[in-house]
């Protein structure tokens, strides 16, 4: 009996899932104390992808324009054994690409702000999810677009180093390991992942798609969602309600479809973002900036309705993701919302364990507590905080005196109704406990990585790990930690509903709990009233009807009174 | 037209007449539905209750206010050409002796007097009501000086402001327009307010005739009990027979 090619095929496709599907659930960890007492890690939760091949067909905008197949050209034949030798490759011909990332963001780690001038970026700042990427780089750059950072002291100039595949490659089986070991036990996070094929991802370089982009900022904070809340792995292939733009029912964009830019300069900083952009260039000029008005106007609601019309006469005051964005963290993803490094380091049997004690949307457990990291909270369809806002992003930096009885802000922003560059934006409020120098009132650099005594992910030891990540980066630390309540501001862009699903006018026109209680500077019909004109109003009005009561019943008795009506007394 | 004439002393019939033309009961009742409906959603749109979303309570907030505009700016127009406006004025029909206002005021003083005592007190006891609706005067004087106040206070006040607040979105990128709005929220507000109070009393009112349908009745058909003098009887008998309805009425 001969059987048909395809069904040869499909007998043998469904085999194969058969078996990698049950060696998935053998790998798939219990929950509570790994069996083999391994240590959680950071990341794990995105270490163990599967491959992604529906991430990846997704067109953009610019892959319309592309001239060149690049599995045909014989630099990219191979074979390659590393990372660098690819980047050789790729800077061969595009001989610009080297000197364009010398200078980027995601190359650098650094950033000074052109407004505020201060020093920010990845290798500086401290936020209040695991506190620092200084030091920590063994783990941290694992999404840094270079190969072995492993130290502060990355040699930026050294080119060949850039990682153009994180970026370029369309597979969905790159990957890319940490730089350094960790602690002895950190180490198997990586087990059984399949080895790089060089030549192939190299060969399927393209513009970045969502996958490229996403396997890092989707999962930044060290977990799916758990940074952004308005990023998430969701955005991968949205429904439609989750995500207008990136949905395949919808606009089916991917993210350089807004972060438009060239020469790998692109648009949508977080440091100092564009609030309030008219959308206004000259005719046939390409979009510049990551806004939504660049595409959709500054009058983007029907100009032939009463509703759009007065919905137009809204953007001059209120950013369009504070009505288009109703909730974050939509879709079945969680987002951490709270974070207490205070209970971290607990073990059992003297060992790191982790609680899954949270059943996000799509039915995945989240941890809830991590001996590495504490104890945390999460949240799901969240309404935004909302405050006014200019664009410009400030941060308590490793330098900046903190007064530790009062929330530290990790960033702060200002804006205001007055000024003409503010909008009212939705931001979401992370609240943390985490140590700091309660000697010199600053914020630490932890020391959480690396295959040492020191490092907090294996020794769970806060005084060792902060006296050391201090002094590896030549900060006077007093030897005293204590923890301070910290609150960081993350903008609210993405996970733009259909219009449909907008905030409707009541939600912030309205008395009680309403979406912009407490924004001030301003008059808010439904929201806001003088009291004591109420009281006034009401009083005339119920004294009116009083009055008519009164009289009414006065009518009534006299008229029984002297029998008679007006006229009959004529 | 086969009239038995009721003379009275005074030499004055009474008839009825169709003293409110079919343009002012229009003028009326479309004002009185888009005052009632702009005191709905206002007052939803103000957050005292949530009957109806905001969206709707604003967008028919705003074609009402539009319609009532238009049809303040025609009634203006109306009132202007055939002569209405005089019917408004406090001061209508009194005529001093010796031509000095202090005594005008006197006399109107005195006959609003006379109204507002009835009203308290003359009502009650079943007394005729003081005044008595004539062509030129249709209104006693303090409905007279009620219906000015609505329309040189209340009713500009809600207008000019409500101008200013629907068309917000063209003029608040100056500094400090915000407190030109918060101003105009204000004046929109109390005169609003004011409006509500003055339309509770204004119905009450209508109650006090003869019966208590007996006003709204007359503002239906445009027919009153008027007092007419014997060349007002001759030239409505002569140039408009239609308004001339029936001289054996009881004013």
């Amino acid at each position: 009996m001969k059987f048909p090619d395809f069904v040869v095929v499909a007998l043998g496709l469904v085999l194969a899932f058969a078996v990698t599907g049950a060696a998935g659930a053998e790998e798939k960890p219990e929950t509570g104390t790994d069996e083999k007492g391994r240590i959680e890690t950071g990341i794990n939760e995105y270490s163990n992808l599967p491959d992604r091949p529906h991430m990846v067909s997704a067109f953009t905008l610019k892959e319309l324009s592309t001239t060149a197949d690049h599995s045909k050209f014989k630099e990219l034949q191979g074979p390659f054994n590393s990372g660098p030798e690819v980047t050789k490759a790729c800077l061969g011909c595009h001989n610009k690409a080297g000197q364009q990332l010398r200078d980027n963001v995601h190359w650098t780690w650094e950033y000074t702000h052109p407004v505020t001038g201060q020093k920010l970026g990845k290798e500086r700042l401290i936020n209040n999810f695991c506190t620092n990427a200084r030091g920590n780089e063994g783990m941290c750059a694992q999404c840094h677009a270079g190969f072995g950072r492993s130290s502060p002291n990355y040699d930026l100039d050294k080119v060949e180093n850039l990682d153009c595949l994180a970026c370029h490659e369309s597979t969905g089986t790159y990957y890319k390991l940490p730089p350094t070991r960790g602690n002895e036990a950190c180490a198997v996070m990586f087990e059984g992942k399949k080895p790089i094929q060089w030549a192939k991802v190299a060969q399927s370089v393209r513009m970045p798609g969502r996958n490229n982009c996403g396997m890092c900022h989707f999962y930044g904070g060290g977990g799916d969602n758990v940074k952004h809340g308005d990023l998430s792995s969701v955005l991968f292939d949205p429904p439609k309600d989750v995500d207008v733009h990136m949905s395949r029912d919808g606009a089916n964009l991917v993210c350089i479809d807004c972060h438009v830019g060239s020469g790998h300069k692109w648009a949508g900083s977080r440091y100092n973002m564009t609030v309030g952009d008219s959308g206004k260039r000259p005719a046939g000029a390409p979009r510049t900036k990551a806004t939504c008005a660049s595409c959709h106007t500054d009058s983007p609601h029907s100009l032939t309705s009463i509703t759009g019309i007065k919905l137009n006469g809204h953007v001059d005051k209120v950013a369009c993701e504070s009505c288009h964005i109703p909730a974050f963290a939509r879709g079945g993803v969680a987002t951490k919302i709270f974070w207490d490094w205070r209970t971290a380091g607990r073990l059992k049997d003297g060992k790191g364990f982790r609680e899954e004690g949270y059943i996000q949307g799509n039915g995945k457990p989240r941890h809830t507590y991590k001996s590495i990291k504490g104890s945390f909270k999460y949240g799901e369809n969240i309404r935004p905080v909302y405050r006014w806002f200019n664009g410009v992003m400030r941060y308590t930096t490793i330098d900046t005196k903190i007064d530790p009885t009062k929330p530290v802000q990790i960033n702060y922003f200002s804006g205001s109704y007055d000024d003409p560059k503010s909008r009212i934006y939705p931001f979401k409020k992370m609240r943390t406990f985490q140590p700091y120098d309660k000697g010199y009132n600053t914020l630490v650099y932890m020391h959480l990585w690396g295959d040492d005594k020191d490092a907090f992910w294996g020794n769970y030891d806060f005084a060792r790990a902060i006296a050391r990540g201090m002094k590896d980066n030549g900060i006077p630390y007093s030897g005293q930690y204590g923890f301070v309540e910290t609150w960081s501001w993350w903008p609210i862009n993405h996970m733009v509903a259909p219009k449909e699903k907008a905030v409707q006018c009541e939600e912030c026109h309205t008395r009680e709990n309403g979406r912009l209680e407490g924004l001030d500077g301003f008059y808010m019909p439904g929201r806001d009233r003088w009291w004591w004109l109420d009281l006034l109003g009401w009083l005339a009005i119920f004294g009116a009807i009083a009055l008519v009561i009164v009289h009414t019943i006065a009518r009534i008795v006299m008229k029984n009174a002297y029998g008679a009506s007006p006229e009959g007394k004529e | 037209m086969p009239l038995r004439k009721k003379r009275k002393d005074d030499g004055k019939i009474c008839a009825h007449v169709v003293i409110y033309t079919r343009y002012e009961r229009f003028w009326h009742w479309t004002q009185a539905a888009l005052i009632f409906t702009l005191a709905f959603t206002g007052l939803n749109i103000h957050g005292a209750y949530h009957v109806m979303s905001m969206e709707t309570a604003v967008v028919t907030h705003d074609i009402a206010a539009t319609l009532l505009v238009l049809l303040w700016i025609f009634t203006t127009f109306w009132n202007f050409t055939t002569g209405n406006w005089r019917q408004f004025l406090p001061f209508l029909q009194v005529h001093p002796e010796d031509g000095r206002f202090v005594t005008g005021l006197k006399i109107f003083l005195n006959r609003l007097w006379a109204v507002i005592r009835y009203y308290a007190w003359g009502i009650l006891r079943g007394e005729p009501h003081p005044h008595k609706k004539t062509l030129q005067r249709k209104q006693n004087p303090l409905q007279a000086l009620a219906y000015l106040t609505f329309m040189i206070v209340i009713g500009p006040a809600l207008w000019i402001s409500g101008i200013f607040y629907i068309l917000y979105d063209l003029w608040n990128d100056f500094a400090g327009s915000q407190m030109l709005f918060q101003a105009t929220v204000f004046v929109h507000t109390a005169a609003a307010f004011a409006m509500v109070a003055f339309v509770i009393i204004h119905v009450y009112m209508t109650t006090t005739g003869k019966t208590p349908l007996h006003y709204i009745k007359g503002m239906i058909t445009g027919v009153e009990e008027v007092e007419l003098s014997e060349i007002e009887r001759e030239y409505l008998e002569t140039h408009m027979p239609d308004m001339l309805k029936d001289e054996n009425a009881s004013c």
